[in-house]
């Protein structure tokens, strides 16, 4: 059973200047003694306190400012940061796609990127040969896939990032934002993909500052504020009290059944 | 570790890329590694042969495998310290066991270490009546029987070489990471460390100078952790005698140094993310 569970967890990092990251002051702090604080590492507590708890299925919108620690929480739950305090559990899959520039090699092909990025989420080198093709169609790339990556596009390098992640069957997708690039066509195409993904195996954490790409793909969120939980509950709610108004308002009718939404949220009294 | 033995497709796959990849729009491709060797090793051998009196046809073997097995040594050591800083981008952004870069490095320079035997094997070719008979370089005591089927017993020795390559790796990797100071410290020694080493020196020499038993000066040698490490795939490949002793000292260096790396993994595997 898929599963992601996170305990008071809190993530510091610590900073260490250029001075304090050599061994020469480690060994004079200790032989000075008493400098206190003056001599320890400056921390950043990026993330404090976070409990958080999700299910298959769960389709988790976070939102919060820049540096809030939404990219933090997404690496501390696909497992890059362990917490420093408290504990987390993943049980699943992961398939994270953060930053779209690492991890590819711009001189090699998009074949071989293909190839390497699904080796690294864990993939054996023939499950992906047999894989190659699906993600060709669905990227749209066609020929272009046998040219270095450096002649890519950014809304291209999304595809094909998307692409990996969504054909290898992973149990927890993460999302950083970013994805944006995509045309609208190819939203909607990656948009039925990684629902049905969700709905077949997981749960999705997508941070994103659209309230186009969080309606279109969430059903829950998390606000996320310097560097703790504020709010947590249906993406409706959440999204209402973070940006002051309803993100549900303006879309269309057709938008809204198809994701199945009234459009004013009940016992608010109408517009 | 187990994880990163799961994922051994991933690491080897990378570091094959890594030697394509440094050779995509050249024209003769790999070959530019064995050439610089080649070139290298010849010009070692020619002046060092002259400057200790020594005969060429053994002489320029010596160097030749000698200067293999340390580039494989240098480039362990000096990649190694930067294994985890090197790679910071892909260890903030995908999950994957950190022993994974480790490997991925070591396996890179194995296939580095492949290319360049090519020179030695050249080498060997164009001295074989030199090699194949009994022979003495210069000062040595005892004789060398000479180039055999024992060579073989070079496979052992740099697996074994290999295998303590991957605990440097981790291990100076870590601390590395945490104190940038060591990679910088440890490029300026390492130059010292070759001419220390014997590699464009033969030990016999040692004894020359007191045309006998040599003394202290052989501590010179002796106390060179490096040197046993180059010893146990050298002597092999140049079917020199061989002491014992070589193996005893790296296999107690394999045991204390994978201790040391395991005790590192331990208790900072999970920093290595906050640190890089």
């Amino acid at each position: 059973m898929v599963s992601i569970d996170v305990w008071n967890a809190s993530v510091d990092f610590p900073i260490f200047d250029a001075k304090s990251r050599s061994l020469k002051k480690l060994a004079l702090g200790k032989v000075g003694g008493k400098i206190g604080s003056e001599g320890r590492v400056p921390i950043i507590e990026a993330l404090h306190d976070i409990n958080i708890s999700l299910r298959h299925g769960d389709r988790v919108g976070l939102v919060g400012h820049n540096g809030a620690g939404k990219s933090t929480l997404l690496r501390l739950l696909a497992g890059i940061y362990e917490p420093t305090r408290g504990s987390s559990r993943i049980v699943g899959k992961v398939a994270p796609v953060f930053d779209l520039g690492v991890g590819m090699d711009p001189e090699i092909s998009g074949y071989e990127n293909i190839m390497i990025r699904g080796l690294f989420l864990g993939m054996g080198r023939k499950e992906m040969e047999k894989r190659v093709d699906d993600i060709a169609e669905f990227t749209e790339l066609g020929d272009y896939l046998s040219m270095p990556l450096r002649t890519y596009s950014t809304g291209m390098r999304v595809r094909l990032a998307l692409g990996v992640v969504t054909s290898i069957n992973p149990e927890i997708l993460l999302l950083d934002e970013g994805i944006g690039a995509v045309d609208a066509a190819f939203l909607e195409k990656a948009r039925d993909r990684l629902n049905d993904l969700v709905k077949r195996s997981g749960i999705l954490v997508f941070a994103s500052h659209s309230d186009d790409f969080l309606v279109e793909l969430c059903n829950t969120a998390i606000w996320m504020d310097e560097g703790q939980v504020k709010m947590q509950g249906s993406l409706r709610e959440v999204v209402t009290s973070y940006k002051g108004r309803d993100p549900y308002e303006f879309l269309s009718a057709e938008t809204l059944e198809r994701i199945g939404q009234p459009r004013v949220l009940s016992g608010n009294g109408g517009e | 570790m187990r994880g990163a033995w799961r994922q051994r497709e991933l690491w080897a796959h990378l570091g094959w890329q890594d030697i394509k990849q440094r050779y995509r729009r050249s024209v003769i491709g790999p070959l530019w590694i064995t050439i610089s060797m080649g070139t290298t090793a010849l010009a070692l051998g020619l002046l060092y042969s002259q400057l200790f009196d020594q005969k060429l046809g053994t002489f320029l073997p010596y160097v030749t495998a000698g200067f293999i097995i340390w580039n494989f040594i240098l480039g362990v050591v000096t990649e190694g310290t930067g294994v985890f800083i090197d790679n910071e981008g892909l260890i903030k952004h995908l999950p994957s066991p950190i022993t994974v870069h480790v490997l991925r490095m070591v396996w890179r320079q194995v296939l580095f270490f492949a290319h360049n035997l090519v020179v030695y094997f050249v080498v060997l070719i164009i001295y074989f009546p030199a090699l194949t008979q009994p022979y003495k370089m210069e000062g040595d005591i005892v004789q060398h029987p000479g180039v055999s089927w024992s060579a073989l017993m070079a496979i052992p020795g740099f697996a074994l070489v290999v295998i303590n390559a991957v605990w440097v790796a981790l291990l100076f990797g870590i601390i590395s990471t945490r104190f940038r100071d060591i990679p910088p410290v440890i490029h300026s020694f390492i130059n010292l460390i070759f001419f220390m080493t014997p590699i464009v020196w033969h030990v016999g020499i040692l004894n020359k100078v007191t045309d006998g038993d040599g003394g202290w000066r052989v501590l010179i040698a002796e106390l060179n952790p490096l040197y046993h490490f180059v010893e146990i795939v050298r002597a092999p490949l140049l079917g020199q005698t061989q002491d014992w002793h070589h193996w005893v000292v790296v296999g107690a260096f394999t045991v204390v140094g994978w201790a040391l790396a395991m005790i590192a993994m331990r208790n900072y595997r999970a920093r290595v993310s906050y640190w890089v």
